[in-house]
């Protein structure tokens, strides 16, 4: 049969010689390998203090975006819900009352926006459903939570940090692409 | 009562003491573990005696060796009630008359030999490993080679019968 | 020791070695606490990872913590155990791994308010044979633990362990009586006496020393003669059915027993408490100054050698049961009776010029 790759490595199945049935040799051979170990670099990440920097195309946690004027930009269209494929989003549409204008960017908004974590899969379909560039998926992802409720992500921890107030955690958040950090608990 | 007196009487009760325990005890392994109670206490009366080399010998080669071998034998024994063999009433017999012929040997030998080293607590150096490899190898050179034989045709026997 | 007994008691000697006993005993706790912190840092090193580096700098206190893990432990002894042999087993392992400090020389005199005080707990003249005698019975804390837990695993490990301990004493004792020709006693503090004047023994005894080193990594249960605790075999080995401080104490002996044997291969091969290129005798530093130095000197042989048990342990893989047997009996008792023969041979050939 061929080989798929050129990487196989035939074995020698020869009977020892008495030099190699001594083992030492083979055994200082061992030694010497791990010994160098001891100068080589360490990868370890120190996580708590040091965070692993992560790809520019990860998909993290869910971020709803707000425009420049600190509005949302969720319309509560229900496209996103639809594109899932684990069905992890729900969403209540509500219409903007008068004076509402400089929270909601458009007429209709979403009351109620809940992503259930453990359903969600990031595949960042929602993403790319959105026409209204309103969902985003960020570089964190979900920390550990005592009970499945802690899971679910309603829109108080979705939504991006108002510009208006809070200027520099949402240079933060939508630096570059839409960045969230998700605050520990 | 001199320090070395209450440790004679402490290891001799002691001796005395686990050797009836170790006929006594319904687990074998626990007759096991008293035995080498005893060896110890029986290595202490040497070391009273300075008989060093004497005392660590038997530490080693009874309790380090062969009582570790009984110890595996019986380990991988079952020791189930219901597994016991019936005891033949002949060799109840056997026993009790071969044990008493052996304590009558024993008590004939006892009474005419003369125990001088048992009064003179750590004089003497004849148990000292030097005195002793002296004495060993140049008085009872021949003797000492004869039980080596011995004991080689032990092992030979040994291994010709792990060969089978 | 000996001669105590019929002196009467000599009380300032009595409080002299019960202070030695109390301080060498807790030297070797402590280094068997911290050779576990060792043993996790090599092998972190030697894997490329950090190893412990949270509980005090560098992660010093890691020990403690494991200490008090093991303390707070639930104490569980199972039903079916026999629960007297179950608590001496760890006990009898801890014992006889602690009894063979009693012989080793630590170090030269000390001059404490114009006494001398010798800083080994028993000159005996039978030294090494005592030393064998004790590593003999580190058999027995293994034998019980296993058979008393009332588990197949722990009673096969159990007797795994006490066969391999049994084969690999005779290839070491055989290998010490070679050396025992070139030393002329058996005494721990003649042999490094002589070794200060001379030359250290391994010098006239490598293949012995050879012997010996593999003897004392299968005496202390090390890679690659772990059988007994073999995981992927046995479960977890004779000590499955013990926790709390219980396990610990078998872990520890594990760790006094490395110690130990460490120890002995300095003090029999390596010169002791002898500093390298370095006239003891002709000095003008304090006596009590060249004790300290020797002790270093002992401890720095001491943890080069723990270091290689662990430099070892992460780099071999275990043997096969048979091939342990093979490896004692067939290829080591030879070997140390040849080299028994041989130096036998290039001593009595010096001595005939």
């Amino acid at each position: 049969m061929e080989a798929l790759t050129n990487r196989a490595k035939q074995i020698d199945r020869s009977p020892m010689t008495a030099w190699e049935k001594m083992y030492l040799p083979a055994i200082v051979k061992g030694l010497g390998i791990t010994f160098s170990h001891m100068f080589k670099k360490r990868p370890t990440i120190q996580y708590p203090e040091v965070q692993r920097p992560f790809s520019s195309v990860f998909r993290g946690l869910h971020v709803l975006n707000r425009d420049e004027e600190g509005r949302e930009r969720c319309t509560a269209c229900g496209l996103c819900a639809v594109a899932c494929p684990a069905e992890a989003i729900t969403m209540e549409a509500a219409e903007r009352e008068h004076g509402e204008e400089n929270l909601y960017r458009e007429e209709k908004y979403a009351a109620k926006y809940e992503i259930n974590m453990l359903r969600c899969i990031f595949c960042g379909l929602c993403e790319e459903a959105c026409p209204k560039d309103a969902i985003y998926l960020s570089e964190t992802f979900a920390p550990a939570h005592y009970d499945r409720k802690g899971f679910i992500y309603g829109k108080d921890d979705l939504l991006i940090p108002d510009p208006n107030t809070h200027r520099e955690a949402y240079e933060k958040a939508a630096a570059g692409r839409v960045r969230h950090k998700v605050s520990a608990f | 009562m001199s320090t070395t007196e209450i440790i004679f009487w402490f290891l001799s009760a002691l001796a005395i003491f686990s050797a009836i325990m170790v006929i006594t005890r319904k687990n074998p392994v626990f007759s096991v573990l008293y035995l080498i109670v005893t060896f110890f206490a029986i290595s202490g009366h040497y070391i009273l005696m300075n008989a060093q080399f004497l005392a660590i010998v038997n530490i080693i080669v009874y309790a380090g060796a062969i009582m570790v071998l009984f110890l595996f034998v019986l380990m991988l024994m079952n020791l189930n009630k219901e597994g016991e063999p019936r005891k033949n009433r002949y060799l109840l017999w056997s026993g009790v008359i071969a044990g008493g012929m052996l304590m009558i040997v024993i008590i004939a030998a006892l009474q005419t030999s003369k125990p001088e080293i048992v009064d003179s607590f750590s004089k003497g150096d004849i148990g000292l490993i030097q005195n002793l490899g002296m004495a060993l190898f140049k008085e009872y050179v021949v003797p000492f080679e004869i039980s080596s034989i011995l004991f080689l045709s032990a092992m030979v026997g040994a291994v010709v019968i792990g060969k089978k | 020791m000996f001669h105590l007994l019929n002196a009467g008691i000599d009380w300032g000697l009595a409080i002299e070695k019960l202070l030695l006993i109390v301080v060498v005993v807790s030297i070797a706790l402590g280094f068997a606490m911290y050779s576990t912190y060792g043993e996790r840092k090599v092998a972190a090193i030697l894997q490329d990872r950090l190893g412990p580096n949270r509980f005090g700098p560098l992660g010093l206190g890691q020990p403690i913590a494991d200490a008090i893990k093991l303390f707070f432990k639930e104490e569980i002894i199972p039903n079916r155990a026999n629960k007297v042999l179950f608590v001496m087993g760890p006990a009898l392992a801890m014992m006889a791994a602690l009894m063979t400090s009693a012989v080793i020389p630590w170090g030269d005199k000390i001059i404490i308010g114009g006494k001398e005080v010798s800083l080994q707990i028993a000159d005996v003249n039978v030294g090494i044979l005592y030393i064998f005698a004790v590593v003999a019975l580190g058999v027995y804390g293994v034998m019980i633990g296993g058979w008393s837990s009332n588990n197949k695993f722990s009673l096969l490990a159990a007797i795994r362990g006490a066969s391999q301990n049994i084969s690999y004493e005779l290839a070491m004792g055989l290998s010490i009586i070679a050396l025992l020709f070139v030393t002329g006693s058996l005494s721990l503090k003649d042999i490094v006496v002589g070794q200060q004047e001379t030359m250290w023994n391994v010098v006239y005894q490598p293949l012995g020393f050879f012997i010996f080193l593999i003897c004392a990594f299968a005496e202390t249960n090390r890679t690659p003669f772990d059988l007994p605790e073999a995981e992927n075999e046995l479960n977890f080995g004779y000590h499955q059915e013990y926790s709390s401080m219980k396990l610990g104490f078998y872990l520890f002996a594990e760790y006094i027993n490395m110690f130990m044997s460490s120890v002995l291969m300095a003090t029999l091969y390596f010169g002791g408490y002898d500093i390298p290129f370095f006239n003891e005798a002709a000095s003008t530093l304090h006596p009590n100054w060249i004790a300290l130095l020797g002790f270093l000197s002992l401890m720095a042989k001491t943890i080069a050698f723990v270091f290689f048990f662990m430099w070892v342990r992460w780099t071999i893989p275990r043997f096969r049961y048979d091939q342990l047997m093979h490896l004692g009996w067939k290829t080591l008792i030879p070997l140390a009776l040849f080299n028994m023969l041989l130096t036998a041979a290039i001593m009595l050939y010096l001595q005939g010029r």
